[in-house]
């Protein structure tokens, strides 16, 4: 018999930590899903980072390292130069990826590190109880925003794609998000395409998923969705960034 | 063949002939030579060589390539060491083993950039958060600065730790021949724990997080159990005429080469200096110093800070003699003749000491 849908193979089959209608389950699975097709677990090397997905090694079956807060684009970067044949990715959420690891983050893009990033934009703190994150959006209510986000005080929200666009050693950056079947799907794509663009060793590529928080942003899984589809993506537009296979 | 070489590249090189093929660093005063060295070297020997946006990222770079099996090194100097210290704790948390080298300049802050012991606190009692140790060792010349370099190697691939080489700018900077010897590796574990991809076997997974009760209190009695084991064996220490002498000085690095020369004057008087070299600083030479202190008048402590290694010092003494201090900082190198003077202030009876300080300033 065919079997249309199944659990990855890749994926441990535990229960996760994560809150009701979080969505770094399914990022999570995704990457699990692309592992076991292209036959690539045994050659991949993950990054957990510090914040939601601190346990990411207890769900996906194959080699990964802790790294620092911020540090995943550094400790990756070392990975690879020992390992230049192997998958080597990072997940990283918004206050690892676009707060504290800043620096590391532009810099291996500058390099153009031949790694995949994926991106995890839930535009809030969830780990710490709800802190305004880089990336969170203007008005929007947090632990540390109770008013909304005033950019007189506390800056405007970072648009990590566009700003790594702008660097000659990024290759290949799309933003895509999870508030559908079918932006699922197309998230996936865009995670192959990162993988495809390290395996063909075009240089640095990631992948920038809005993903929901309904536990911090107040709202049931419902609201959360349609939150992403009608606030988020004013302010972060999807769709492909820079792709190096389409040199403009 | 002896080579010409500063005590910063006599590390790049020993390095380099120790397999270590992973380096990362971003340049500062007084270790610049090591870094130039490896931009040329790593090249050659098709390694990697990365010049870091970061002090951060260069340790984090070491950490992703420890993780990954390689032989993996960074350098810098005081401030850049105190911005490592975050990934210094996650490599010693995730025991992974690495080489660090310290070329100690002036502090606090900026500081200036001549040579200095003011780091010995930060090298051997962490340094970072958490109970945990570095390997230190002390060279006090180019050549056994190379000789280190290759041991740390080997020691941090046996224990699965960190290992720092704490030098000066005299030390990293002074040229003096140096000759690499090739040792033969020792019986060093098989790296098993490294992630090289999980093809056909369990995977592995590097970490220092332990977020399930007692599991962390598990893990920490580990790593003191290997500290135990790391201070029974790998103690290393010169001591010098500490049968004879009436006072031993207790230096290292640049201190003790000036204390040396002291050591050497005063074997032609009936006043007699004898000193403890040591060579790790972590583990401390504890048991020797404990031994000497039963037999003479008194200790005396000479570094190039505010009296830090002292303390290290008292606590091995146990107050069985006087253990005494002298320090320059800020740059400030002791001379032999501030040496004596102080041996002739600290000793009770001082008439021959006295003649120490004659043949000094007759000098």
């Amino acid at each position: 018999m065919h079997a249309i849908y199944e659990k990855p193979q890749t994926f441990i089959d535990k229960a996760t930590h994560f809150c009701p209608g979080c969505g770094h389950g399914i990022v999570l699975r995704l990457i699990a899903e692309i592992l076991d097709a292209w036959g690539i677990r045994g050659k991949t090397i993950g990054l957990a980072p510090v914040g939601c997905a601190v346990l990411a090694y207890n769900y996906l079956d194959i080699d990964m390292c802790e790294a620092a807060h911020g540090r995943p684009p550094a400790v990756a970067t070392g990975i690879k130069r020992v390992h230049p044949d192997h998958v080597v990715f990072a997940y990283q959420g918004d206050g690892d990826l676009a707060a504290i690891g800043t620096a590391e983050i532009i810099h291996a893009a500058n390099r153009g590190e031949n790694i995949t990033f994926i991106f995890v934009n839930n535009a809030v703190y969830g780990m710490t109880s709800g802190q305004m994150a880089p990336t969170t959006l203007l008005r929007q209510k947090t632990v540390t925003t109770p008013s909304g986000r005033d950019p007189i005080n506390s800056g405007h929200p970072i648009r990590v794609c566009e700003l790594l666009a702008v660097l000659d050693g990024s290759s290949y950056l799309e933003r895509v998000s999870l508030s559908s079947p079918e932006n699922i799907r197309k998230t996936k794509k865009a995670i192959e395409k990162g993988f495809k663009t390290q395996m063909e060793k075009k240089g640095f590529s990631l992948i920038e998923i809005l993903s929901p928080c309904p536990i911090y942003w107040r709202m049931d899984a419902n609201e959360a969705m349609r939150y992403i589809d009608e606030e988020m993506t004013r302010t972060f537009p999807l769709g492909v960034v820079k792709d190096w296979e389409q040199k403009n | 063949m002896k080579q010409l070489l500063t005590g910063n590249e006599a590390a790049a090189e020993a390095a380099i002939q120790a397999g270590c093929r992973y380096y990362y660093g971003y340049p500062i005063t007084p270790q610049n030579e090591l870094i130039n060295y490896m931009s040329i070297r790593m090249p050659e020997v098709g390694g990697a060589f990365i010049q870091a946006e970061s002090e951060i990222a260069a340790i984090s770079m070491v950490h992703g390539s420890a993780a990954a099996g390689g032989r993996a090194m960074t350098s810098s100097s005081s401030p850049g060491i105190s911005l490592k210290q975050e990934g210094i704790s996650y490599l010693a948390g995730s025991e992974l083993p690495c080489v660090m080298v310290n070329i100690q300049r002036g502090g606090p802050g900026l500081g200036d950039i001549s040579a200095s012991q003011a780091d010995y606190f930060q090298a051997v009692k962490g340094g970072g958060h958490g109970d945990y140790h570095t390997v230190v060792l002390a060279p006090s010349s180019t050549q056994e600065m190379a000789d280190l370099v290759y041991d740390a190697f080997d020691l941090a691939d046996k224990y699965r730790n960190p290992v720092m080489i704490l030098g000066d700018a005299q030390i990293g900077q002074l040229m003096e021949p140096v000759e690499f010897h090739k040792k033969p590796k020792k019986n060093l574990p098989a790296k098993s724990w490294a992630l090289t991809g999980a093809e056909g076997r369990k995977k592995n997974v590097v970490k220092s997080f332990y977020p399930v009760k007692g599991q962390l209190e598990e893990f920490n009695a580990h790593l003191q159990k290997k500290y135990r084991t790391i201070e029974e064996h790998e103690v290393r220490y010169e001591a010098i005429n500490t049968h004879k002498a009436d006072v031993i000085l207790v230096a290292y690095g640049t201190s003790a080469r000036i204390c040396k020369e002291v050591v050497k004057k005063s074997q032609q008087y009936k006043f007699r200096v004898g000193m403890v070299r040591p060579v790790t600083l972590w583990p401390f030479p504890k048991e020797i110093i404990r031994k000497v202190s039963e037999r003479v008048e008194c200790i005396l402590t000479v570094e190039m800070s505010a009296g830090q290694m002292v303390e290290d010092v008292k606590l091995a003494v146990e107050g069985r003699c006087p253990v005494h201090f002298y320090g320059r900082t800020g740059g400030g190198v002791p001379t032999s003749l501030e040496i004596i003077k102080k041996i002739v202030e600290i000793v009770p009876d001082n008439r021959a000491a006295n003649t120490l300080l004659q043949l000094a300033e007759v000098k």
